[in-house]
């Protein structure tokens, strides 16, 4: 049976995704790690969609990879430890009196590259899984998922993401423009016929937007009765004031007891209190909000799985977790299934709709390529 | 019932008024097209309905609008939401959310309303205007017709009284065209909308409407049935300019009243005479051109004659690749296949320097070209770039739009001087053939006459002109032959007469009315001041 395909709330593919991370985060165990992002490329091949964003995975692939390369490169030329096996016996580098503790390169040994390699894996798996969630989830629909009060906010963030591939396609059309009149002396001279065009664009598409946005109603203030704005702001000054005195009673040795915890506590509490009261303010619904729906709640619940799993059967046993660098790396039937359960969201989650089928036959704008 | 009172609106105290005490009344369920020449304040009278002028232009406005007798003239755009929805100019630059779902949904969250409501008002817009099948997709990938009707359904979600829309088929072929047309008609007749159309290519519009205002240049609007004020009007379609010419009364707005007047013109001019004009050789040969980036095919396989002193417009759908044709021809674009030949160079092979002695292109937005504060500055830095002698760049301007103030900043001029500035820095490196994207969008009927004039004479000069449009109207004014494209491979081609007769979305208002390959009104009157000496 074919389930019918949507898209999962953003919120369950990053509690996911964080759920992953923190179980990377435990270990330097390469077997391991390697599992955990080959579970996370799994799900993402599954489940992602063809919005523009879900081809970001490729990118973050290819940073874990440099910061892999780069972290044994780094243990090469500053070779710390010099045991094990030696690959390539390069002379040390006599470096002045006042770098001691630095050694550069010198005998490039097995273990140093394998401690290197083993570093970065843990790093980059990292990366992978906030690689992941980035495209497993809608950045706008998370974006709408925040509280009312921080709508503004939203919306802003929403715009500028929408304006970057528009600023781009504008560069495009420019710089092939250029070349139709020819190119002007001076590289300022060249630089600005590219940069004014452009910019005089953007402010026309931002205006063009604004007045789009405003002629649709966005902006319109509900009927807030004066004592309530009052109130907004009186809680949030208090709750600001409270979380600064407190985190600095907290940081100050000298300041009585409390100065510290109970205040940044009452601080927060009065600041979410005028959280929820600007909130009131903004008269606004939301069209087929995402909704936490089983599958959703499956998702993120591998996740918290992941990670808690993770921290007793990975974490607990040090010898899993980091294991000594000569040798194969232990693993234990635990640790595996741990992870793999990492996995299932490819089968809980639905299938994600197909938004650009038509892409292909794309009547696009026409602009010089 | 909506009304504008003594509306005088001005940018500043030292220019003159936009709008001098203008007066104009819209009711429900009536269609009431806006026409004028260029700049004689369309888009401000359009924009002081809902409140984006002055909030968004600046300036002073003062007068009075009324809904319902009760002012809203101090509610700013946002506040009249519910009552005036507003369709600008390039609907995808208005859009806030990436779905049409999403589209349509979103002045109904700012409105607040609850989401039983939304579901229900979503679906049947959607279907009213019949894009029901579009509703997950991606705006960006929506041809330019249908991101219109979207724009369209996302204000009419929010159930407005009128709905005010700012040249809706300006950037449309003539088929999209005519569908976001009917949806118009279609809104005023079921849902009695008052629905407020500014149009240049009044030959589309003007069938629809139930009244028209007309804006004189000196900021008053006179209102009045679409016949009698087209009458005298400085903006007429063909069929109008037929009309007048030939005396008809009451003028006939659509082809199927004008037909009834011609019986007797018709039989009087019988076919129209063969266009000669002598053509020099090819200048340009492109053989089985392949245009495509990733998956896409642009252009298929074309190949193409283009002659000295000859004319060619290259007609088609949005996205049917038209412009993908004219940027390879000019080289800048990496076709995938075929040949390009100009002179026996390959333009695609050639430094931009000297490619545009070859080919000279204008792009669908001409102001790209444009970087300097003023118009002296822009012609001087042409003749630099082509090491022309100074002064040459000006001359061409001078003969291609007489008296273009110097020291005006590019972005000042009117849409005609902007494209003749753009033409005469094409031109100032004196390219075998020139070609312009989309050259009319915006331009009024004497600017287009204009534009004519200008292709005309470059064609006259011994160049090769090539354009790309959908103005069915200026391609029988203008061009010699024609090419029409879709997906990208050439459906026909040949003399304008021939193509466009062939086929019913491609002929202008004159040959609908004549026949027998009649293209304008001018055709029209040299025929019969030669019958009658």
């Amino acid at each position: 049976m074919r389930r019918p395909a949507r898209d999962l709330h953003p919120g369950a593919w990053w509690l996911w995704a964080l759920g992953l991370a923190v179980a990377a985060s435990l270990t330097t165990n390469p077997l391991l790690l390697v599992v955990l992002m080959a579970v996370a490329g799994f799900v993402v091949m599954l489940r992602r969609s063809d919005h523009p964003w879900s081809g970001s995975f490729r990118l973050y692939l290819v940073v874990a990879l440099v910061i892999v390369v780069v972290r044994v490169v780094f243990r090469t030329v500053f070779s710390g430890v010099a045991t094990g096996d030696v690959l390539l016996d390069l002379p040390v580098v006599p470096l002045p009196g006042w770098a001691s503790g630095v050694r550069l390169l010198g005998p490039i040994t097995v273990d140093s590259l394998l401690a290197g390699l083993y570093d970065g894996l843990r790093l980059a798996a990292i990366v992978v899984c906030v690689g992941a969630a980035n495209a497993l989830a809608n950045p706008k629909r998370l974006l709408k998922s925040m509280p009312p009060a921080l709508y503004e906010v939203g919306t802003a963030v929403v715009v500028a993401v929408a304006i970057l591939p528009q600023l781009s396609d504008s560069l495009r059309r420019v710089r092939a423009a250029r070349t139709l009149r020819g190119v002007p002396g001076g590289r300022l001279a060249r630089l600005r016929g590219i940069v004014v065009p452009v910019m005089e664009d953007a402010l026309e598409r931002s205006v063009a937007l604004a007045a789009g946005m405003d002629a649709r109603g966005y902006g319109r203030s509900a009927a807030v009765p004066p004592a309530q704005r009052r109130t907004t702001g009186a809680l949030m000054i208090a709750g600001l004031l409270g979380l600064c005195v407190g985190t600095d009673g907290l940081l100050d040795g000298n300041a009585p007891g409390w100065l510290g915890r109970p205040l940044l506590l009452g601080g927060a509490l009065v600041a979410l209190a005028g959280f929820v009261s600007a909130g009131r303010r903004v008269q606004r619904s939301r069209y087929r909000p995402d909704r936490w729906a089983p599958p959703e709640l499956a998702v993120a619940a591998t996740g918290v799985l992941v990670a808690v799993g993770g921290h007793f059967l990975i974490g607990r046993d040090y010898a899993v977790a980091h294991p000594g660098i000569p040798g194969v790396p232990p693993v234990t039937l635990a640790a595996l299934l741990v992870l793999l359960v990492g996995a299932l969201p490819a089968f809980v989650a639905p299938p994600a709709p197909a938004v650009g089928a038509e892409r292909v036959s794309r009547p696009r704008r026409e602009v010089a390529a | 019932m909506i009304e504008l009172r003594r509306l005088t609106f001005s940018y500043d105290d030292h220019t003159a008024p936009v709008l001098h005490g203008a007066d104009l009344t819209v009711h429900e369920g009536e269609l009431m097209l806006v026409a004028g020449r260029t700049g004689t304040g369309k888009s401000t009278l359009l924009g002081s309905f809902n409140g984006l002028v002055p909030t968004f232009t600046g300036g002073r406005l003062s007068g009075d609008v009324l809904v319902d007798g009760r002012s809203v003239l101090h509610q700013p755009p946002r506040e009249r939401a519910h009552l005036v929805g507003y369709v600008g100019q390039d609907p995808s630059r208005g859009f806030v959310t990436d779905t049409v779902e999403e589209e349509l949904a979103y002045g109904m969250e700012q409105l607040g309303l609850s989401s039983e409501t939304m579901r229900r008002r979503v679906e049947e817009t959607l279907d009213l205007l019949g894009i029901a099948d579009l509703r997950a997709r991606d705006l960006r990938t929506l041809s330019g017709g249908q991101q219109q009707r979207v724009a369209i359904g996302a204000v009419l979600t929010m159930h407005p009284r009128f709905l005010v829309l700012d040249e809706p088929t300006s950037a449309l072929d003539p088929t999209a065209a005519e569908e976001v047309l009917a949806t118009l008609a279609r809104l005023v007749q079921d849902l009695g909308l008052g629905v407020v159309v500014a149009e240049h290519r009044l030959e589309r519009v003007a069938p629809f409407a139930d009244r028209m205002a007309l804006l004189h240049g000196d900021g008053t609007v006179e209102t009045g049935a679409p016949a009698d004020l087209l009458a005298h009007a400085p903006v007429a379609p063909p069929i109008i300019e037929l009309g007048r010419w030939a005396g008809w009364q009451p003028l006939p707005l659509a082809v199927r009243d004008a037909r009834r007047y011609a019986r007797g013109l018709r039989a009087t001019l019988g076919d129209a005479p063969e266009a000669v004009r002598t053509a020099g050789p090819a200048v340009l040969e492109a053989r089985d051109l392949r245009v495509g980036y990733g998956h896409v095919v642009a252009v298929r396989d074309v190949s193409l004659d283009l002659l000295a002193g000859r004319v060619t417009a290259v007609m088609g759908r949005n996205g049917s690749g038209k412009s993908s044709l004219l940027w390879a021809l000019q080289g800048s674009r990496p076709r995938s296949k075929g040949s390009v030949a100009v002179g026996g160079s390959d333009p695609a092979r050639l430094a931009p320097d000297e490619r545009r002695r070859l080919v000279g292109l204008v792009p669908q937005t001409p102001a790209d070209l444009l970087y300097l504060e003023s118009v002296d500055a822009e012609l001087a830095a042409a003749d630099g770039e082509a090491a022309a002698p100074a002064g040459r760049a000006r001359s061409l301007l001078d003969r291609l739009a007489p008296g273009v103030d110097g020291t005006r900043h590019p972005r000042d001029l009117s849409e005609g001087q902007r494209l003749a500035l753009v033409l005469a820095i094409v031109l100032s490196s004196d390219p075998a053939v020139v070609a312009l994207d989309e050259p009319t969008r915006g331009l009024d009927y004497p600017g287009k006459a204009a534009l004519a004039t200008m292709l005309r004479a470059q064609a006259g000069a011994g160049r090769a002109v090539l354009l790309s449009t959908h103005d069915v109207e200026f391609v029988a004014q203008v061009a010699d032959e024609v090419v029409v494209l879709a997906d990208g491979e050439v459906v026909s081609s040949g003399p304008t007469a021939r193509v466009v007769a062939e086929s019913p979305a491609f002929a202008p208002q004159v040959l609908k009315v004549l026949g027998r390959g009649w293209l304008t009104v001018g055709q029209v009157e040299d025929a019969v001041r030669e019958q009658v000496p």
